[in-house]
């Protein structure tokens, strides 16, 4: 007998009586989900900046980056130095200081967002880059986790992925420290 | 640890007082932002009773859940690998390495590759194993195994991990700032990320509806893992299932905030298909778990997890440290599952509990911890050679309760004699409850006594 | 209404006054109580020892003795829940098994407790009757506020009820547990009286006598000044010790 097959015989003959499957929850909206996100994505170590325009946020980049670090933008309007959609091998993506991109959907109790793999084309970029930029439309944040699954197709992408902060890690002594081994810091910018 | 009973373990562990007393504030912290994280979330006790009915709903229909999530994974695109025992699954994992060549290997936290002792079975064949989760990485350099299954090293002080970093990755005698050794960490694990051709990584859930599964992390180890290597070797045990991708706002929304108080991991990964020209395989291990689920007291122990909450919350845990239960899952949860791989081994954790019923009311699927342990424990004295004068000494109280004269009788001659006796004899070194506390002071009537004087006549 | 009081066997022969205490309190209320002579133990040692088979005679003798009454009142949550899990029967209605503070709030209803406590008073909250008979709303759990015993306790005249920083955690008593698991038991023990010492109670009381022995042991060994009464005592009037 398979080894499949052996273990499918051993929980049909030690099957328990049969119990429904819950439904699914629902739990009405929130208001002030802007203030609630900005609360949850705070609480995980990133930073939310509204913004008026993509233009705030290129100067943000401008201020806070050299021209000589490199940079991928996978934001239209937003300037890069590297080309991501020519990289074939991830492994060329080790250097990138910053990457920019767009996030899927916000949901307001966590900080989460959705990042199908369209979004990052290599899944390694939002791990790999030494600091990420997400931008988000206001209009997608959601309340809770529910309106999110609701919403995505998890499915759909080969990959995808719930990013709700930067790279972190508390394994010394219960203290926090920013940066384990992916970004050191997630910077939000929600347009309206 | 090997042949010694919970409370021997946990008399060394206690004889370092402060230590001790560190471990119990540094759990409990965590179990006070877990408490505040709940606070926040009106509906958590809808959450719980939900979460509980989708598991439920999961080992009532095991088998077909298996066979959807296999035949869903295998039209993603991915090699679907079933074990029966920890064998078989370190011998598939061994066969993927061979058969691709793989050099370098890095690994995400996984409880179930350490029920199956996949690190130590690698080396055994020639290979490194690196694991890439600081926590695990610490003790993989101290050649410790994880005294807790979320935070791996909490046993260990910042003095402790910087001599250990100092030995393995050079970095500066005496240095114990948290900050400079994870950036050490970081250096140095960034090399075998990119060097890495396989990762494995556990399973928090695996996805029946869709074939898919997702990981979570707050370092984001596992996804530069798998995502640099072109091997993915999931390793995932049976009872990882949920139905629908749906049942994931439930889970997700409880399992970080049950564990350390945070909203939710910074990353949750959902993994469906191979990336272009990649490979990816799902290994899924019984190793007990069907056994487990024939009995009918302890089969929700299945519903698990692995949040660790019961861990934080109980009292003994705290003061014993992890090793003291010598168990890869310790606490309350590892004194329900691990007496089902090996009864006489793990006799003793059931009874390292007050039954006080922390763990089951913090538990994110609602086991009923601490019902289950009290039903351990009854199994164990029939079924294990136990000391035979404790037995003795519970027969003759049965019979002595069960007969109003003897007991009568029994109390008197008891009270009496502490009455009559010197303290010396009474606080011999054979009176273990009275090492560092007094006995009550012993009345000259009982209640009974007293009221037939006064009501009954 | 038939109401039987059950005295826990530790409490029948060491603390009689706590028995008295829980009798005088209920006669106050004018509930006519009865307590069978034939009575021992619940058989609560055993079970909880893994013999739960050897506790069969005493939940025989326990039935012939409380089975006729509507209700049950014990001063110890920890020895009710036994009788609630593994004597009475599931399927029967009467007798109900309560614990004396969840008889006075549940079944009485008191609105007032006459008596005079002006001291500082910390409360231990004993597992059983916490998470087991859910007396209180333990901390772990997301539902409303309640608590049946300090309710009674804020009724009494001058008392000063003190927080605690941990105000539900275990005292390591737990039935054999305290020899068995001797060193994590006493510190268990110690680190809730050094919780009651550090915000000042003056008197430590409870509602399982079994916990409250166990700190005694602790203090009184410690040769510390905090006393300990049973909550009856409390509530019944009696003077601190």
């Amino acid at each position: 007998m398979s080894s499949k097959a052996a273990i499918l015989a051993a929980i049909q003959k030690n099957k328990p009586s049969e119990t429904p499957l819950p439904a699914l929850l629902n739990f009405p909206d929130q208001p002030d989900l802007v203030e609630k996100y900005q609360k949850g994505l705070s609480g995980n170590g990133g930073k939310l900046i509204e913004a008026g325009s993509l233009e705030q946020v290129q100067q943000h980049i401008s201020e806070n980056f050299a021209e000589d670090q490199l940079i991928a933008s996978l934001v239209d309007g937003i300037k890069g130095n590297v080309d991501v959609q020519q990289i074939s091998d991830p492994h060329d993506l080790e250097h990138v200081e910053l990457a920019i991109l767009k996030g899927e959907l916000g949901v307001a109790e966590n900080g989460a967002i959705w990042m199908p793999e369209e979004n990052v084309v290599h899944r390694v970029l939002p791990f790999i880059a030494q600091h990420l930029i997400i931008i988000l439309k206001e209009n997608t944040l959601l309340t809770n986790m529910h309106q999110a699954y609701d919403q995505v197709n998890v499915s759909a992408p080969g990959y995808g992925v719930f990013i709700a902060g930067p790279s972190k890690t508390a394994d010394i002594e219960q203290s926090l420290v920013i940066g384990a081994h992916g970004p050191r810091s997630l910077t939000v910018f929600l347009l309206k | 640890m090997k042949g010694h009973t919970h409370a021997q373990a946990a008399e060394e562990f206690i004889k370092d007082d402060a230590r001790t007393h560190w471990h119990d504030e540094t759990l409990w912290h965590v179990r006070q932002k877990r408490d505040l994280s709940a606070q926040g979330i009106p509906e958590w006790e809808t959450l719980r009773d939900t979460a509980s009915a989708a598991k439920n709903y999961v080992l009532s229909h095991l088998g077909e859940l298996l066979e959807q999530f296999e035949s869903n994974a295998l039209a993603n695109g991915v090699e679907v690998l079933w074990a029966k025992d920890a064998k078989e699954h370190n011998d598939h994992v061994y066969r993927i390495l061979q058969e691709n060549k793989v050099a370098n290997i890095v690994k995400s936290k996984s409880i179930l590759t350490e029920e199956c002792g996949l690190n130590h079975y690698l080396e055994d064949k020639g290979y490194e194993v690196v694991d890439t989760d600081l926590g695990e990485r610490i003790i993989q350099f101290a050649k410790q195994a994880p005294s807790h299954i979320v935070l791996p090293a909490i046993h260990l002080k910042k003095q402790d991990i910087g001599e250990i970093f100092h030995k393995h990755i050079g970095t500066q005698e005496g240095a114990s700032d948290p900050k400079y050794l994870t950036e050490a960490a970081r250096q140095h694990l960034r090399k075998k990320f990119i060097e890495a051709n396989a990762a494995i990584t556990g399973v928090n859930f695996g996805i029946a509806e869709t074939g898919g599964f997702v990981v979570c992390t707050n370092e984001g180890n596992a996804d530069m893992g798998t995502h640099l290597a072109d091997i993915h070797i999931a390793c995932m045990g049976i009872e990882k299932l949920i139905p629908r991708a749906a049942d994931l706002g439930v889970f997700l929304r409880l399992l970080a905030r049950s564990a350390t108080g945070q909203s939710i991991t910074n990353y949750s990964s959902h993994f469906h298909r191979p990336a272009q020209g990649k490979k990816m395989y799902i290994i899924l291990v019984d190793n007990g778990r069907t056994e487990q689920l024939g009995r009918e007291d302890f089969k929700n122990s299945l519903k698990c997890i692995r949040c660790g909450a019961c861990m934080n919350t109980c009292p003994i845990y705290r003061r014993s440290g992890g090793y003291s239960y010598n168990s890869t899952v310790p606490g309350p949860i590892g004194s329900i599952l691990s007496p089902g791989k090996d009864l006489k081994k793990y006799s003793t954790l059931p009874f390292a509990s007050t039954l006080c019923g922390s763990c089951s009311d913090v538990c994110p699927v609602k086991i009923n911890i601490h019902e289950q342990l009290y039903k351990w424990r009854q199994v164990i004295t029939e079924n294990t050679d136990v000391d035979a004068s404790k037995k003795l000494a519970m027969k003759v109280a049965g019979v002595t309760f069960g007969k109003p004269v003897l007991y009568d009788l029994a109390g008197k001659m008891a009270r009496t004699a502490l009455r009559i006796t010197p303290d010396s004899l009474v606080y011999s070194s054979i009176n273990v409850w009275g090492k560092h506390r007094d006995l009550p002071q012993v009345p000259k009537e009982s209640f009974k006594e007293w009221y037939k004087k006064n009501r009954k006549s | 209404m038939r109401v039987g009081l059950f005295i826990p066997c530790y409490v029948d022969q060491f603390y009689p006054d706590v028995a008295k205490a829980s009798l005088e309190l209920l006669e106050k209320y004018n509930v006519e109580v009865d307590y069978p002579l034939s009575q021992t133990c619940c058989g609560q040692p055993m079970a909880n020892s893994g013999y739960e088979r050897y506790g069969k005679e005493s939940a025989d003798l326990f039935m012939k003795n409380f089975g006729h009454f509507d209700y049950i009142v014990a001063p110890s949550g920890s020895c009710t829940l036994h009788v609630k899990d593994h004597v009475l029967p599931k399927d029967d209605k009467t007798p109900q098994i309560y614990e004396l503070c969840e008889f006075l709030t549940d079944v009485l209803k008191v609105k007032d407790i006459v008596s005079s406590f002006p001291h500082k008073v910390g409360f231990h909250s004993s597992c059983h009757g916490l998470r087991g008979l859910r007396l209180a709303k333990c901390s772990e759990r997301m539902d409303p506020e309640f608590n049946k015993p300090l309710s009674l306790l804020n009724k009494v005249k001058g008392i000063e009820m003190v927080e605690l920083d941990r105000k539900d955690e275990c005292c390591g008593f737990g039935g054999t547990f305290a020899v068995a698991e001797e060193a994590v038991s006493i510190t268990m023990g110690n680190d809730r009286i050094a919780d009651h010492q550090k915000n000042g109670v003056e008197v430590l009381t409870g509602a399982d006598m079994s916990c409250l022995m166990h700190l005694q042991g602790l203090l009184t060994r410690q040769k510390s000044p905090i006393k300990v009464m049973h909550i009856a005592e409390i509530l019944n009037g009696n003077p601190v010790k």
